[in-house]
């Protein structure tokens, strides 16, 4: 008994430099947070700072991507960031939704779905510039051009993993005795699926797109080999696009101090849209909770 | 009972239902509209399944070339010289492991710091905000942070911690050599040290997850036992959640090394084996985002995607086994519970 007590006693030397240690610790632990918050905030005040006065002026929204030393804004390059990521979206969220029921509805305990979650996660990690390869190798090279089409299918690749695995995973969510109600009604499996089980996991699979469009607006290595391009106003699906990212990459990487300027308004842009659809997708889910 | 439907109340289907009878009439097997669906569903699945090894083989076919001309000496060599058309991929693949390395050396104990004390130390009221704040890090698109890479922190760098480090290290003898040259601001340790911002999210997240699959009656019994919170996370926690730990830890690797634009606007895009972290370098992720559309010739495609192929192996194999790591943790949970 006493042995015990003398073990949590504070003068018992073992004892206190076992508190020193912790204490020591759990400091560096906390700093270790603080770290990480410090990065968050300077990135970000950096980019409010920069970005700030590129995007209080008006001719970065109507303006096109303009030759070294003139005036100009990246109209162009908003409309053909907007036109690729919607058309990635409604390419890639159908295809991960469908392959996410069979994982979650069809497929459990299979070989197939077992295999193909095991790849899917592995997918959803994979560098998005292999994706970009892969597609020029499919697509660009065989059409003999880049194309805003490419960029798209680029970009459905990255949906697909992110909406294949939140569809699954919500689907799982979903109680087996809503299925057994519906099917003891009479419902054949299709119709319930459609209207009970993805009803149920509505908000779910909603948060999975909102997040995998904010993935695939910040993405430049796939559209690099894809989409490439455009230093004009182009909506044309078969031609080479202007987008956000690469421009931001290509004026970034020049020497020019009022391209730098621009890259810093898209930049901000960019993170902007990116950081509030990944907080609308989390209050969203929040509170389906 | 088999997996039939009775099809007397599928509205869509039969207007049996409409004409007042009550109660089914029969069993049927499956209506079409069912195995239709299921098969469309399938399909998808399927393809989603095969996409990896499509972009397996479509890399082996592009790469024939080089393949064929260098055979397995194409990984060892370090010339590339598109003018003369002599590839090889030594440099890249060196430049990638290093900029991972230093970004695992660096995330892996932030990491763990912010897990340990999201799960242990704050506050109940905090938990959320502050893990939602870590998360954002991994929400910042990565061209953002080349940038910001590229003009905040490389002349920073540059001006302060780089001479000092430099100073400081520099003149240790063999250890010194990895921090000699001039203080330039970009090179492979700048990639590295973002890098490591940018995988902090990443294995935090893991982290934090399989930190709290630890059962409370273990935590319990140790700080029962008069342990510290850090002995209970030390000799408790981690032993408990190694598997785990090691697969996020894969997770961020498997990231980092595939991790493009933020590595291309700071490494330097040398193409040159140095000893030192301070010089310019090249990863084969940077050096097909600055060369692919640039590229002439076929050799010199091939060889660039080649160094795809690589990358791609290495990401997939890190990655797959990051997986198997997580999935056994969670098959033990399952069996000791």
């Amino acid at each position: 008994m006493s042995a015990v007590l003398s073990a949590i006693d504070s003068s018992n030397p073992l004892y206190r430099s076992r508190r020193r240690v912790n204490f020591v610790l759990l400091t560096v632990s906390g700093l270790a947070l603080a770290f990480g918050l410090f990065w968050l905030v300077w990135i970000l005040g950096t980019l409010l700072y920069e970005g700030g006065n590129a995007l209080a002026r008006a001719t970065l929204y109507y303006q096109m991507t303009p030759p070294p030393g003139a005036d100009g804004g990246i109209a162009n390059a908003i409309a053909g960031s907007l036109l690729m990521v919607t058309m990635g979206t409604l390419l890639g969220t159908p295809v991960g939704i469908l392959a996410g029921t069979y994982l979650a509805e069809y497929g459990r305990g299979g070989w197939l779905a077992g295999a193909t979650r095991f790849l899917n996660d592995v997918l959803l990690s994979a560098p998005s510039i292999v994706i970009g390869l892969f597609v020029y190798s499919v697509y660009v090279a065989k059409v003999g051009h880049f194309s805003a089409w490419a960029g798209s299918i680029a970009l459905a690749l990255l949906v697909v993993p992110v909406v294949v695995r939140t569809t699954d995973d919500m689907l799982k969510l979903v109680p087996g005795s809503l299925r057994e109600a519906a099917m003891a009604l009479g419902c054949p499996m299709w119709r319930m699926i459609l209207s009970i089980t993805y009803r149920a996991a509505r908000t779910g699979i909603l948060t999975g797109i909102l997040l995998a469009i904010a993935r695939i607006s910040g993405e430049t290595a796939p559209l690099l080999f894809t989409a490439l391009n455009n230093q004009f106003w182009s909506t044309n699906l078969n031609a080479p696009i202007s987008n956000l990212p690469v421009v931001i990459f290509q004026f970034a990487m020049s020497p020019y101090e009022d391209w730098h300027r621009l890259a810093w308004g898209g930049a901000a842009l960019i993170t902007i849209a990116v950081l509030l659809l990944n907080i609308v997708a989390r209050a969203l889910f929040r509170k389906s909770d | 009972m088999p997996a039939a439907i009775l099809n007397a109340s599928d509205t869509e289907n039969g207007s049996a239902v409409m004409a007042g009878s009550v109660g089914p009439r029969r069993l049927q097997p499956a209506p079409w509209k069912d195995v239709a669906f299921e098969w469309l569903t399938r399909i998808f699945a399927f393809l989603v399944f095969s996409l990896l090894a499509g972009i397996l083989v479509t890399l082996v076919i592009g790469s024939q070339l080089t393949l064929q001309k260098y055979g397995f000496s194409f990984i060892w060599s370090d010339d590339w010289d598109p003018v003369k058309e002599r590839f090889g991929a030594l440099v890249p693949i060196v430049g990638t492991l290093i900029t991972s390395a230093i970004a695992m050396l660096i995330g892996v104990p932030v990491s763990f710091g912010i897990a340990l004390f999201l799960t242990e130390l704050s506050p109940g009221w905090l938990k959320r905000p502050l893990g939602t704040a870590i998360e954002l890090l991994a929400a910042i698109p990565s061209i953002i942070y080349g940038m910001w890479g590229l003009f905040v922190f490389a002349p920073l760098f540059q001006g302060t911690l780089q001479p000092w480090l430099i100073r400081l290290l520099g003149g240790i003898p063999l250890a010194g050599r990895l921090f000699e040259g001039p203080p330039i601001g970009i090179g492979m340790l700048t990639a590295g040290l973002i890098l490591s911002i940018m995988v902090i999210p990443f294995i935090t997240a893991v982290m934090r997850d399989v930190f709290e699959l630890v059962p409370a009656m273990l935590k319990e019994s140790a700080y029962g036992l008069g342990a510290t919170t850090w002995e209970v996370v030390w000799r408790v926690v981690l032993p408990y959640t190694k598997v785990g730990v090691i697969g996020g830890v894969m997770l961020g690797l498997g990231r980092a090394l595939g991790e493009t634009m933020a590595v291309t606007f700071v490494i330097g895009n040398a193409h040159q084996l140095a000893v030192s972290l301070m010089a310019p370098g090249n990863s084969i992720a940077s050096a097909l985002a600055n060369e692919f559309t640039e590229a002439v010739g076929d050799l010199y495609f091939s060889a660039l995607i080649e160094l795809g192929l690589i990358l791609f192996l290495i990401t997939t194999v890190v990655l797959a086994l990051s997986k198997l790591l997580l999935m056994r943790l969670a098959k033990g949970e399952g069996a000791r519970t």
